[in-house]
């Protein structure tokens, strides 16, 4: 007689689509999938405990280091805390710039997660222009900052230096040609029959399931929650700009690519919005020290990065350094979701849940 | 045996094979530097431009490369059948290049008659689908050998893709031998002379599923999940390195060059020159000066080469499909396809004569 038995196959932590050191055991029964165990940690360095022991103003850098994609927001998440911690009253204008540019760096991991999401399900050019396009913001990153990538570019307080001459015109250019080319892309993948088949149905996420497992970020907006700090706690200058939530019904993958589409479009109209309006003034708070002592206390701040709700948890002993530090990393809860995403799909699924799920193991792991 | 008989039997088919199999393995390596260049004129960047002008040596550095690297055979492996997968994968690609028509006319070379093409027999087609279809072979073997469960799943899928992907292929080409009425490389080339119309004219659905079907039996994107390098890596090549390696990447490109010049051959009129019954249209055989066989030649290797564009025009453009969708678009839609071509062709071959 015939017997059948499951196979076990180990994905990554070397594997050309698990978008870093992710480790997935997977069982199998031929194609479909029996269960998926995401096994993390390869990245960790204890950046919390680090933390711990560095005064305030030097863990901004190693916040950068968490979501490499998505830098900013952690930055701002970070620094926000802080502030809180100590009542810092930050100028109209640093928030003004910190709004532009957390805005920018949404666009540019969004375009990141749609390049690879793309090239893991096939389609290579995708890939291409999605890094053309981040290319021109980091590049306005490095013109503002000098760095590309890991920015560091807030301080407690405010910003270091003001935008650099010109800064605003080359923004305005780049968000006036975004939606073009938002478009192209639209042009290679939305009606694409392909493209459809294989993400229309796929990694179905519930409202219910999605809340139930602490998802945020666009993942939970697919699933037709339009819940985002951005909205319901306004931060820096988001109170003052017009924007939508971008929700959709069907809570598949490709619900989640329209909505990180028209993310992608809402952050352009930030973005203009924001540079209109941008005021003159300070760009930090003035009466600073370096070493600084925030009273004794806790706090906990949310803001919305890319991949979805950044909670940064700080207490202060009144000392030099936190007392104790915790990151709520949308990576990692969102993560947790993958069994129920891709239980019963085929293997090929796995790759496209990955994909859509936007994980950044650094984010991950921390 | 008389020396002519020697000559006529032995120098010449060796001489024309040596020929045939070093243009093609020329071809395949600078198949590969063509769609990298394609590819990155797509894409936006530069392609290979280091090695030689503007990247032309980039193939030969290839080669060297995949020649002088390590080449290890993976712990609990099949040694025999690791090693004669990849041969068994080349050789029938290369075999099925034995009855392609490059041209009609006869070269005259020292008195003696070389013809343009290997051989020609009447059976053409059906040794090209049967010889073609022997390299899923080599595909399965090396999956199994390499120990390996990414190169077994790998294996496992392009087995099912290959031969259900055959049927439709061989459907699709029936239209066409109906309407040439030989299985004959040559006759069928020569039927489109007397038809005055390639054949893609009347057969066009053919040519779809055809093309469809070719796409998918050598493995290239869309349909290139056996080697999904997003989910298996590199599929049943994940453990091949080195030589063995290059012998699959080569086998995949000739299968590519046997199924263009396969579709050459049945719709677009293999070596005629277009309209072939216009004659105010001759100056397009510009190279008959030289010798007739050579814009033969020529209109053959452009027309193989339009196809070629359009493989790679496709890795370019689309995703991947997913294996059950693979399986559905073969037997739901290709397959029900090509049956009705068959069938509208033979009711209007029966009604018109």
């Amino acid at each position: 007689m015939f017997r059948t038995e499951m196979m076990e196959i180990n994905m990554g932590p070397q594997h050309p689509s698990t978008h870093g050191v992710l480790r997935l055991a997977l069982t199998l029964d031929g194609e479909t999938i029996v269960d998926v165990k995401p096994i993390i940690g390869y990245l960790h360095r204890g950046v919390e405990k680090l933390s711990e022991h560095k005064i305030y103003v030097m863990v901004p850098p190693l916040c950068d280091r968490l979501d490499y994609v998505g830098s900013a927001s952690q930055n701002l998440g970070y620094l926000q805390a802080v502030e809180k911690l100590s009542g810092i009253e930050v100028p109209v204008r640093a928030r003004y710039i910190r709004t532009i540019i957390a805005e920018l760096n949404r666009v540019s991991s969004h375009l990141v997660w749609l390049g690879t999401h793309a090239l893991d399900i096939g389609a290579m050019t995708v890939f291409f222009y999605c890094f053309r396009e981040r290319e021109m913001i980091l590049d306005l990153f490095e013109a503002f900052c000098g760095a590309r990538l890991t920015t560091n570019m807030f301080r407690v307080g405010g910003i270091l230096e003001d935008l650099p001459p010109g800064w605003v015109e080359g923004c305005r250019r780049f968000v006036d040609l975004l939606p073009s080319r938002i478009q192209e892309y639209e042009g290679l993948l939305s009606q694409n029959r392909i493209w459809l088949e294989r993400t229309k149905g796929v990694g179905y996420l519930s409202a219910e399931d999605a809340i139930n497992w602490g998802v945020t970020g666009p993942m939970l907006r697919a699933a037709g929650v339009g819940y985002d700090i951005r909205k319901t706690e306004p931060y820096a200058a988001y109170g003052d700009v017009e924007f939508d939530v971008p929700t959709q019904r069907d809570a598949d993958t490709y619900a989640r690519y329209l909505v990180r589409l028209e993310e992608m479009r809402q952050s352009v109209r930030i973005i203009r919005q924001a540079l209109d309006k941008l005021p003159s003034g300070d760009i930090r708070a003035s009466k600073l020290k370096t070493r600084m002592k925030p009273p004794a206390g806790e706090v906990y701040h949310e803001v919305e990065g890319p991949r979805g709700v950044q909670g940064f948890y700080l207490v202060s002993d009144g000392g030099e350094t936190p007392y104790r530090c915790h990151f709520r990393a949308p990576s990692f809860v969102n993560l947790a979701a993958i069994n129920v995403m891709s239980k019963g799909g085929l293997v090929a699924d796995i790759v496209a849940v990955i994909g859509t799920i936007d994980i950044v193991l650094g984010d991950c792991d921390r | 045996m008389s020396q002519d008989d020697l000559i006529n039997y032995l120098v010449i088919p060796v001489v024309k094979i040596a020929v045939v199999l070093g243009v093609v393995s020329g071809l395949v390596a600078y198949l590969t530097l063509l769609e990298r260049k394609v590819l990155g004129f797509m894409q936006l960047r530069l392609a290979p431009r280091r090695v030689g002008p503007s990247g032309l040596l980039q193939p030969i550095a290839d080669g060297i490369k995949l020649l002088i690297k390590e080449d290890p055979t993976p712990d609990g492996a099949d040694r025999a059948l690791f090693v004669l997968a990849p041969v068994m994968s080349i050789i029938p690609a290369f075999a099925a290049l034995a009855v392609l028509p490059f041209a009609a006319t006869p070269f005259e070379i020292f008195g003696y008659e070389f013809t343009p093409f290997i051989t020609d027999v009447n059976i053409g087609v059906l040794y090209i689908l049967s010889i073609t279809s022997l390299g899923v072979y080599g595909i399965i073997l090396g999956g199994w050998a390499s120990n390996s469960k990414y190169s077994l799943l790998g294996s496992l899928r392009s087995a099912a893709q290959m031969v259900s992907y055959e049927v439709p292929l061989g459907l699709s080409i029936i239209g066409v031998l109906m309407l040439a009425g030989t299985a004959s490389m040559v006759g069928i080339v020569e039927a489109q002379r007397q038809a005055a119309w390639w054949f893609f004219v009347p057969q066009v659905i053919g040519l779809f599923c055809y093309f469809v079907s070719a796409v998918a039996e050598t493995n290239r994107l869309p349909f290139d999940l056996p080697e999904a390098e997003a989910e298996l890596v590199a599929g049943y090549q994940t453990e091949y390195a080195g030589m063995k390696f290059a012998f699959y990447m080569m086998a995949e490109y000739v299968n590519m060059i046997v199924v263009a010049s396969l579709a050459t051959t049945l719709w677009l009129g293999g070596w005629l020159r277009p309209f072939p019954n216009v004659e105010a249209l001759e100056f397009l055989n510009f190279l008959n000066w030289a010798h007739p066989a050579l814009s033969g030649i020529f209109w053959f290797a452009l027309k193989v080469f339009l196809i070629l564009y359009i493989y790679i025009w496709l890795r370019g453009t689309f995703p991947r499909y997913r294996y059950d969708q693979l399986m559905r678009l073969g037997w739901k839609w290709l397959l029900p396809l090509s049956l009705a071509n068959i069938l509208v062709t033979g009711l209007v071959l029966v009604l018109w004569k």
